[in-house]
């Protein structure tokens, strides 16, 4: 019974931030129809970030324990920080190339992955050691169930995870930019016709997804406290199942993403638990093949035949 | 109707070359490669040294990997991600098959090699034939290796094939990774004969080292082995290329749409083409398997090795089976070129991915096509043009002056 | 027709491009056959070793480690006027490569090594998955080799030129089943591994086997893979079994993370590993959570003997910071290479490889070195305990 609750509540954990990285990719993708390879790389340099202002400001405030407001603070200008990143590389790589084959525009997100990472190895970046984020939340335990503690720490980043996606469904569905972007992801063309700032659209869903990678980032690095490397395979697999998530959700669709991102989470923590332990990737990729197999569209999106 | 039908006939044995002429044209390279190949062997370790020979070595089978890459990603325009998978998969069970091969025929792993393949320096040269018994089943491995890299890309291909294009290149993405767990969970390397004998055939299969690696392979790879199958490779995909097969892989390509519209089943070749992309993936995983101070291990499937791949196939140009090889012989010499190398304080060595990264965003905004595009390196209008552009450049200076 | 002769230059363009670019790397006219193992084209008075080694990716810290260790060990024997050969002097060069920690790499940087720097020793690989492809180059040009610290029992059954310096895994898990068996008092032990290096799965295999022989019982068996973060599924399944103490046979960065999420599930047992947890990293990030744990090494820089005391005060002074155990280890490496030169016949690699074999009773920062018939180290295992945020030096297991 523990078990399961403990198992339960972990794969709830993981599964919040693949949801929250998997609305990157689904945003990108819906608009511009590329995978945008990346956005883990974004991720990293979220949590790297909030690694850096985290310690600059213990270090100016002295805290003993970290103030309430500490967390929130350091998720702003990581946000701002990640949001700012995103425009520019969109700017910089993605637009010189816009209108492209597909294939140029994957390799140029391939490129700029790789550019990201081997940078932030360089010594005078992040270095190749990993590293500790200072605690940012009070860990105080809010309850326990048997021998399963739900602390402040598991609250506050499902809770950031799920007020953030719901803004974006706010942002996507009831203001004017989403009306936007909802319509370049329907057709570039008509909706340029139509009189919408195409490009502001596409820099503001960069921006907007660079801000939840962010976002992400920062949680994992709350959660895991250890950053690793910006090189590590590890972030090409957490990047990797994010899109993943998306795919099994329904590429393109914000709801999707979400749903898919806990399928993803659940499915690799009761994996771990109750099956092998050693075969976590594969239950996950395996998954991925299966719903391309039986439902190419993903659980929520439907197919689209490509017409001229 | 008759009449003309035989009228055509014979128009068109007038017209079509002679059968010697056909076989000459069909000959003529593989005798080529086959003389290259050899006075490779023969040539390069003693007039450039060991090292050289082990960088053209790598070379070789690098510019197998890439050429059989630009079959899927540079002429069907499709995009793979776990070439290196294909390439694991092939070293495995070509590393299998003459591993445990050798110690049921011979009783250990020693190799049996003839002059034109790899051996141990101890053994005297004078004393072997041409082709020895042991070559016989290096060829058979690598073949073996070949297929069942092809048999898995049959596999993968068919369901995500029917799919838009980027969606390959995450389930590829993802093959390769379950590939590597998957050879992470096998058994150790069973080492005698006597051993191999008491245990069934499937389960050799899956002794082959799980993380510690795949060693003991006897070692046959030769500089003549692989610029033989490199040459071998670069001709089948410069000859796809000109067939209508690769008509249909272009047009694939060039737009997926107007081909399906004009009656190319592209699915059906765009399977074809990744299955034949797999195949040399497989038979270059095998050579790399057999070669002496190469590693075979899980990590070969990673996608770090993809990734290596796919800069070669863009650098050199997308569907440019002479510019993927180009591009092979770059990425393998640069890091070597760049040891020990400094600019000032700056070691270079430490930005060689950083500048891959640059080359590959820079070349998509400037030269989307690759290096050469679709054009090979003995394109004559490739030439043409590029000295047109000399000419207008300096002719273009010497305006300004 | 002009197709196939494009086809045909083409081929023979491409082969004279390989030759070109082969050509830059032209070497100085060495004897068709390879090396050989005799340092002809040594400068008269030079000796060059090389060192191949992880220096940068993934596994960075452990290359450059261990690339220090054997640095400091060049500059003192040249600072002593250099080693003797048969009564010749020589100086010593050392020459590292870089293997980024790829196993696919060891043989091209081996092969540059022994055929264009021409060295008569080789040092290295941490991993053991690398030091299993570079070995088998050393043993074909008959150069010695000698690894610090890849503990796998495979690489020196590669061949006879092959040696290492440090214990071997089933004495590293035997030592630390004995520890847990005898020390902790442990009955029951849960297994925590990293399925992708051969380090990890064979650790825990000798763990396992000498816990059982000992009488205490594998409760559990889990596995991870490099680059996982997450493994609350595998403590929360650990957790179900109770068990006295966790072995987790894997890399720092890992530990720091199994660490601290098991600290978080309230599981409060000793955990135990081996020396892949070598690293200050692993204390600076696990903090607190690592209290209380116990890992095998080859030395702590705390043992009061004298050897460690000058070797930990030279090293501090040239990089800085406390040495880790690839360090101590890099550092017998070359000292025992100096040391057998000086009793070898000549450099061949025959007289060198005989002379390397023969060291029995070497004193090194890491405790008396003997090499038995396989060319291994017969040595002490150390174990050392986190406390009061110090590792700190709790035990010497002698081999048998």
């Amino acid at each position: 019974m523990d078990q399961l609750l403990q198992t339960l509540k972990d794969g709830i954990a993981i599964g919040s931030l693949y949801a929250l990285i998997a609305l990157g990719y689904t945003m990108v993708y819906g608009i511009l129809k590329f995978i945008n390879f990346a956005h883990s790389d974004v991720v990293v340099l979220g949590a790297w970030l909030s690694l850096l202002f985290a310690r600059k400001l213990e270090a100016v405030t002295g805290w003993g324990a970290p103030p309430w407001w500490a967390g929130a603070l350091v998720l702003i200008l990581a946000m701002a920080a990640c949001a700012l990143a995103g425009f520019c590389i969109e700017r910089l790589a993605y637009k010189p190339i816009r209108g492209a084959p597909r294939l140029n525009v994957l390799i140029t997100a391939i490129g700029v992955s790789l550019f990201l990472q081997n940078m932030g190895q360089q010594e005078w970046m992040f270095g190749t050691r990993p590293a500790n984020i200072p605690a940012l939340v009070n860990d105080a335990t809010l309850f326990t169930v048997g021998r399963v503690n739900f602390t402040l720490l598991d609250a506050a980043g499902v809770g950031t995870a799920l007020a953030l996606m719901v803004g974006l469904e706010w942002l996507v569905f009831h203001t004017k930019i989403g009306r936007g972007m909802r319509a370049v992801s329907h057709s570039t063309a008509t909706a340029s016709l139509m009189g919408v700032p195409v490009n502001r659209v596409i820099s503001t869903t960069f921006v907007i997804g660079s801000a939840l990678a962010a976002a992400g980032g920062f949680l994992w690095a709350l959660k895991y406290s250890q950053i690793k490397q910006t090189a590590d395979t590890s972030w090409t697999l957490l990047g990797l199942k994010a899109f993943v998530a998306a795919v099994v959700g329904g590429i393109g669709n914000v709801r999707g993403a979400m749903l898919g991102g806990l399928a993803i989470g659940m499915l690799e923590m009761f994996g771990a638990a109750y099956l092998w332990s050693s075969m976590t990737d594969v239950y996950v990729f395996g998954l991925l093949i299966a719903v391309l197999l039986l439902r190419p569209g993903g659980i929520l999106g439907k197919a689209v035949v490509e017409k001229v | 109707m008759n009449t003309s039908a035989a009228q055509l006939r014979e128009r068109s044995r007038a017209l079509a070359p002679g059968v010697g002429l056909s076989l000459a044209r069909g000959v003529a390279p593989l005798v080529a490669c086959l003389v290259l190949a050899v006075a490779l062997q023969i040539a390069v370790r003693p007039l450039m040294g060991d090292y050289a020979a082990k960088l053209v070595l790598d070379i070789g089978v690098a510019v197998i990997l890439a050429v059989s890459l630009t079959i899927v990603n540079g002429f069907t325009g499709q995009f793979s991600m776990g070439h290196a998978g294909f390439l694991a998969v092939g070293g495995y069970a070509s590393g299998a098959v003459t591993y445990y091969g050798s110690l049921k025929v011979w009783g250990s792993a020693a190799t049996h090699g003839g002059l034109l393949s790899g051996r141990p320096m101890s053994v005297d040269p004078s004393t072997l034939p041409l082709i020895g018994s042991g070559d016989l089943l290096f060829v058979g491995a690598l073949l073996v290796g070949g297929l069942t890299a092809a048999a898995l890309g049959l596999i993968v291909g068919l369901p995500s094939l029917r799919l838009r294009g980027d969606y390959l290149a995450i389930v590829t993405l993802g093959f390769g990774e379950i590939v590597r767990v998957c050879i992470q969970q096998t058994g150790p390397v069973i080492r005698t004969a006597a051993e191999a004998a008491q245990v069934p055939a499937w389960k050799l299969a899956t002794s082959v080292g799980g993380a510690l690696g795949f060693t003991g392979i006897p070692k046959y790879t030769s500089l003549f082995w692989v610029w033989l199958i490199a040459g071998i490779t670069i001709m089948v995909a410069y000859r796809l290329k000109r067939s209508t097969y690769g008509r249909a892989f272009l047009s694939i390509r060039e737009d997926e749409i107007a081909s399906e519209a004009m009656g190319v089943n592209t699915t059906r070749y765009k399977v074809w083409a990744f299955v034949i992309s797999a195949f040399f993936a497989g038979i270059a995983g095998g050579l790399f398997a057999h070669t002496l101070g190469v590693g075979l291990s899980a990590e070969a499937a990673g996608f770090l090795k993809s990734f290596d791949i796919i800069i070669m196939v863009v650098l050199g140009g997308l569907g440019s089976v002479s510019g993927a090889a180009l591009a092979a012989m770059v990425v393998t010499l640069l890091p070597e070129w760049l040891r020990g190398k400094h600019v000032g304080p700056v070691d270079l060595s430490q930005y060689r991915l950083v500048i891959y990264a640059l080359a590959l965003i820079l070349m998509m905004i400037f030269r989307p096509k690759g290096l050469l595009g679709v054009a090979e390196l003995w394109d004559r209008s490739l030439w043409t043009s590029l000295a047109a552009r000399l000419k207008r450049l300096a002719g273009g200076k010497g305006g300004s002056r | 027709m002009t197709g196939t002769i494009r086809l045909w230059s083409a081929i023979s363009v491409f082969g004279a491009m390989a030759l070109l670019g082969a050509c830059e790397k032209k070497s100085p006219a060495p004897a068709p056959g390879g090396g050989g193992g005799t340092p002809a084209a040594s400068t008269p008075g030079e000796i060059t070793i090389g060192h191949y080694g992880s220096l940068t990716g993934a596994q960075a810290t452990f290359g450059k480690s261990t690339d220090n260790g054997i640095k400091l060990a060049v500059k003192e024997v040249n600072a002593a006027g250099g080693v003797t050969v048969a009564g010749k002097k020589y100086t010593v060069r050392l020459v590292s490569e870089d293997t980024e920690g790829k196993p696919e790499k060891a043989g091209t940087v081996v092969t540059k090594l022994i055929t264009k720097d021409k060295v008569v020793c080789v040092l290295g690989e941490v991993a053991s998955s690398v030091s299993l492809q570079g070995a088998p180059v050393c043993q074909e040009y008959g150069v010695p080799m000698i690894t610090p610290s890849s503990t796998n029992p495979d690489v020196t059954k590669v061949g006879d030129m092959i040696f290492r310096v440090c214990f071997i895994d089933p004495f590293q898990g035997e030592a630390c089943a004995k520890f847990a068996r005898g020390e902790l008092k442990a009955a029951k032990v849960a297994v925590l591994f990293d399925q992708a290096s051969a380090y990890s799965v064979g650790l825990k295999d000798e763990f396992n086997k000498a816990f059982k022989a000992a009488g205490g019982e594998i409760v559990s068996e889990q596995a991870y893979t490099q680059g996982a973060s997450d493994f609350n599924a595998q403590l929360t399944r650990i957790r179900e079994s109770s068990p006295d103490a966790i072995f987790i046979p894997g890399y720092y960065s890992d530990v720091t993370n199994i660490a601290l999420q098991s600290r978080k599930l309230g599981m409060k047992m000793p955990l135990l590993g081996g020396d892949g947890w070598d690293s200050e990293e692993l204390g600076k990030n696990a903090g607190e959570s690592i209290e209380g744990c116990f890992y095998s090494n080859h030395y702590a820089p705390d043992q009061p003997t004298e050897e460690i005391r000058a070797f930990v005060s030279t090293y501090k002074a040239d990089f800085g910071g406390v040495p880790d155990g690839l360090a101590a280890l890099g550092y017998d490496g070359a000292r025992l290479l100096f040391e057998a030169m000086g009793r070898a016949k000549s450099l061949s690699g025959t007289d060198l490889r005989d002379a390397i074999g023969q060291a029995r009773g070497f004193k090194g920062v890491t405790g008396a070195i003997t090499l038995n018939d396989h060319r291994d180290a017969v040595k002490n295992v150390v174990m050392v305990e986190r406390r009061g945020g110090q590792w700190v030096f709790r035990a010497s297991i002698e081999p048998k």
